[in-house]
């Protein structure tokens, strides 16, 4: 008990705890993030409604504005939309949505990226070569494009009922894919700057495996850029997904994400039943900026130069 | 010192090249030729069982390429090594089994330690790879004695490699050294990024160890004055070739090779005796175009015409043996 | 010494106010330079040399800053100089030599360029002479054929060559000071004797000072008229060069000269003096003197007071052996 006590003074004076603690729009940002991540991990237990079942539903709820407004009720704190779905609930559901895939995805572009800029700078030459020009081939074409690509070949490769169960997947390994090449470059470069380092020729002469030197040896060394491109990936994948969500090639209906809602509610906002639209979007844009300045403050506190 | 007069390592016309050409696109577009450095350009030599041979040179003079042939971190281009009698590129040969009985230390201390491995992993390592320690236990208490021989602490293990000064990591790339007990130790500038004053206590320490363990060194330096003090032997280096290999007071009481000469007039005198030192002239020419025949004769004041056709070829002279035409022809005052 | 000291250093402190605490990396410490005299600064890493000098070129790195003491160039105080008039200064009266001539250099221009666009900056006069200055430097500095060379780029100079040219760089503007810190370090040993050699001739022709760091004592030896040695940010010997190098009266600088191998030693494999433990770190020095805790001759007095800086024989120490006259 005492070692963990220890431990956590130590992680309390550390630098890094030292810089959130200073700046108070992190410590927004991260509360924010936290309230967010919570509330879509919870969502089952904290919200008002499941809004996916259908027994539970009310259609003549249906289209009740927010609990401040005339009509509003307190039941529905932020209204419902045309069938009746509580919003509130909706976005907390949504968010899982939002929130798994896009860190799913992050973690398959991280896993995938590292593992090639790995290899790329370690064992050079010809493989080198072929990893990075398909990199740069990859470079040339927008994210959203290579997402769409692949989604488009697993709906003509997959029957439609698989489809419809494996699209989660399929977006998860969309994202996933067409993220992977900033990892794998910058990877890349420091590893090529570990392995020209004096401990890695040391680990050669005592005659360790290739393999066992990039795992042991480099990995270590080069993950620092990694976390920090990875905490603004995320904000990527999520609007990313929102992005395809909206246009309909996203998450199946069924399983609404933010993206989804925003696309749903779009259809109303003509007609004035603005929070069927606006809410969502708020609350994709509340988690988006918040992970963005974390991972903004994250690259500038793990900057030895800025110090 | 035991000295059993069996060399441990040889080299025979060892060569290697590197190739510095343009990439391929800037080549074809160019038509620029392909580029080979010769780094190592036939260089023999032995280092004695139990001995210290040390390789002098300035910078780009090939002896730290020299030490990497050795321990195979590069490939060679031409000629052979040997260990123990046994050539290290011969078909069925594991050349591994050979080179475990040799180790490296290097010149940065910052460099050569893995900052995220504790110290213990680090020294400990050689002794895992080559099975050296049957428990947990055996492995702790080796580590434990090494740090200990090398002026550390057992407690040291647990720490970082930032938490010490550059002198202790150098001695705790020493104590990893020992770790696998190889009977050959290349040392690359071992003190050249260290203070003075800590690189006396490194130097002692490592004279200290080889009496000890009876090992055998080969230190690579660019700094005569710390040569003088640690080796045995001396091979002198200059862009790929030895120019002259001596014993050390031989060496530094009479240097044949005008090379030598040079280098020994450019230590600062901090005896300040005032003695006359004749100018030092030019550089290092550009080592992908190196000069024909005898590689120092641009900046040599006793050149003549063979000494730019043809290349000098190491000769014995009293004490040792010097690649010098003046010196062979006798054209040289002692 | 006859004319009045070129630059004067009076108890100059440098500290790093950092979130665990101030350190202090040069502490009291006061010495002069005459016009055309080469000082040595001498010290093992982490002594304050370098600190010093960069006080007094006026590019410490803030959070660093000078927080006590006074520096004076020709009798006028330049520590509080800030922005405008420091650079009129720097460059015009105090040129600067780095370590490594290849970040010393702008890679974009021409050497050419540099030196004239310097010249320019500094002294009034037109471009087509500050083209003959430039080239004059350049061939007393020893660059071969110069008016072919003054067009080139620093990359197709040889680091021997390089260095040359930023020496030709520190010179052109006729400074009165010039402060080198490690010139010779990052240079073979052979180029390392010539650069020695050209700074010290320049000095005497020009009648410039040069305050010359550097953490090789043969360096020192081959240069310098006085020496200072530095030791954890304090000065702990001042004197002429032939004096601290063989008879050196603090017991650091005994130990120094003591470690450094020298050729034609007696034997070889000798033990070379040890001075044992490391330099302490800024943020733990121990009371009293800085180098009790490594000292041979340590006495009560010396863990207790900080020396004063204490006259003996030619030279000055900061040791309690001297404190009662000469020994």
């Amino acid at each position: 008990m005492a070692a963990l006590d220890g431990w956590l003074r130590r992680a309390w004076e550390h630098d890094l705890a030292w810089s959130f603690r200073r700046s108070p729009v992190t410590i927004l940002a991260a509360l924010l993030t936290l309230l967010c991540v919570g509330g879509a991990v919870l969502a089952p237990w904290v919200a008002p409604q499941n809004p996916f079942d259908s027994a539970t539903l009310n259609l003549t709820d249906g289209f009740t504005p927010p609990a401040w407004s005339d009509q509003g009720s307190a039941k529905y704190l932020l209204g419902t939309d045309d069938q009746g779905r509580d919003i509130l609930s909706t976005i907390l559901y949504g968010a899982r949505i939002s929130l798994g895939v896009g860190l799913a995805a992050v973690l398959f572009s991280a896993v995938l990226g590292v593992s090639l800029g790995l290899l790329s700078g370690y064992l050079g030459g010809r493989l080198d070569a072929l990893i990075m020009r398909v990199a740069d081939i990859q470079l040339s074409f927008p994210a959203i494009l290579i997402a769409l690509l692949i989604d488009g070949v697993a709906r003509v490769a997959l029957p439609r009922e698989l489809h419809d169960q494996l699209a989660v997947y399929v977006l998860v390994l969309a994202i996933g894919v067409s993220g992977w090449v900033q990892y794998a470059r910058t990877v890349r470069g420091s590893t090529l700057v570990e392995k020209s380092k004096e401990y890695v020729q040391a680990a050669r002469v005592i005659g360790r495996h290739p393999v066992a030197i990039m795992l042991r040896h480099v990995l270590p060394n080069v993950t620092g850029p990694v976390l920090v491109i990875a905490t603004i990936h995320i904000a990527t994948a999520i609007i990313t997904e929102a992005t395809l969500s909206f246009l309909g090639v996203g998450v199946p209906p069924t399983q609404p994400s933010l993206g989804t809602l925003v696309r749903i509610g779009n259809d109303f906002l003509i007609s004035g039943e603005w929070w069927i639209t606006v809410f969502p979007g708020l609350a994709l844009v509340v988690l988006v900026l918040s992970v963005n300045l974390l991972g903004d403050w994250l690259r500038d506190a793990l900057n030895p130069k800025l110090r | 010192m035991d000295l059993d007069n069996r060399p441990l390592v040889r080299l025979i016309e060892v060569g290697r090249d590197f190739d510095v050409s343009k990439p391929w696109l800037n080549r074809v577009v160019e038509g620029a030729p392909r580029q080979l450095l010769r780094a190592v350009d036939g260089v023999t030599f032995d280092v004695r069982k139990g001995e210290t041979l040390a390789l002098v040179g300035e910078s780009g003079c090939g002896k730290s390429t020299v030490a990497r042939l050795i321990v195979g971190l590069y490939a060679l281009s031409r000629g052979r090594i040997e260990f123990d009698g046994t050539d290290l590129a011969a078909p069925g040969i594991d050349a591994t089994v050979l080179r475990r009985r040799m180790q490296m230390i290097f010149q940065d201390p910052y460099a050569s330690l893995n900052p995220r491995w504790r110290v213990r992993d680090i020294v400990a390592e050689p002794i895992r790879v080559l099975g050296l320690a049957a428990t947990h236990e055996a492995e702790r208490g080796r580590v434990a004695e090494l740090l200990r021989q090398v002026g550390l602490s057992p407690e040291d293990g647990e720490k970082y490699p930032h938490e010490f000064s550059g002198g202790q990591r150098q001695r705790i790339s020493i104590a990893r050294a020992l770790s696998g007990n190889p009977e050959f130790l290349v040392c690359d500038e071992p003190t050249s990024a260290l203070d003075v004053s800590v690189q006396a206590q490194i130097l002692n320490l490592m004279t200290e160890l080889q009496e000890r363990l009876g090992l055998t060194y080969l230190f690579i330096s660019h700094n005569l004055a710390v040569v003088s003090h640690i080796a045995d032997r001396v091979g002198v280096m200059y862009l790929g070739r030895v120019v002259e290999l001596a014993g050390a007071d031989p060496l530094f009481a009479a240097p044949r090779h005008p090379y030598t000469r040079m280098l020994m007039d450019a230590i600062p005198d901090l005896e300040m005796s005032g003695k006359p030192r004749t100018p030092v002239a030019g550089e290092v020419p550009n080592p992908l175009a190196p000069p024909a025949g005898c590689a120092f004769h641009p900046r040599c004041p006793h050149a003549d015409a063979r000494c730019r056709a043809e290349r000098p070829q190491l000769r014995p002279v009293p004490g040792g043996a010097a690649a010098c035409h003046a010196v062979e022809e006798g054209r040289l005052s002692a | 010494m006859s004319a009045a000291p070129l630059l004067e250093v009076k108890d100059l402190r440098v500290e790093f106010p950092t979130r665990r605490g101030t350190l202090v990396a040069v502490d009291g410490v006061s010495f002069a330079i005459a016009p055309g005299e080469v000082l040595g600064v001498v010290g093992e890493s982490g002594a304050g040399k370098s600190m010093t000098g960069m006080a007094i070129i006026g590019l410490l790195e803030p959070p660093g800053r000078i927080a006590a003491g006074e520096i004076r160039l020709e009798g006028e105080r330049i520590d509080h100089l800030r922005g405008e008039r420091m650079r009129a200064i720097r460059g015009r009266r105090i040129g600067a030599i780095f370590q490594d001539p290849l970040t010393s250099l702008n890679p974009l221009y021409t050497v050419g360029e540099q030196l004239v666009e310097t010249i320019l900056t500094h002294l009034d006069v037109s471009r087509d002479e500050a083209l003959r200055r430039a080239l004059q430097l350049l061939a007393e500095v020893g660059i071969p054929a110069p008016e072919a060379r003054i067009g080139h780029y620093p990359h197709q100079f040889s680091g021997g060559m390089r260095q040359r040219v930023v020496i030709a760089l520190a010179l052109c503007a006729e400074p009165r000071l010039i402060v080198a810190d490690e010139p010779t370090t990052a240079l073979d040993v052979s180029i390392q004797a010539q650069i020695i050699a050209l700074l010290r001739r320049l000095a005497r022709e020009h009648g410039t000072a040069v305050m010359l760091i550097t953490h090789d004592m043969g360096v020192i030896a081959e240069t310098a008229d006085r020496v200072a040695v530095m030791y954890a940010g304090r000065l702990a010997e001042l004197g002429p060069v032939r004096e601290v190098i063989h008879q050196p009266r603090h017991p650091y600088t005994a130990g120094l000269m003591g470690s450094i191998p020298k050729v034609g030693a007696v034997r070889r494999h000798a033990r070379l003096v040890q001075i044992d433990g490391a330099m302490p770190r800024l943020n733990a020095i121990p009371p009293g003197c800085a180098f009790n805790p490594r000292c041979p001759k340590r006495f009560g007095r010396c863990t207790a007071e900080r020396p004063e800086l204490l006259p003996v024989g030619n030279a000055i120490a900061s040791c309690w052996l001297y404190a009662d006259g000469p020994r």
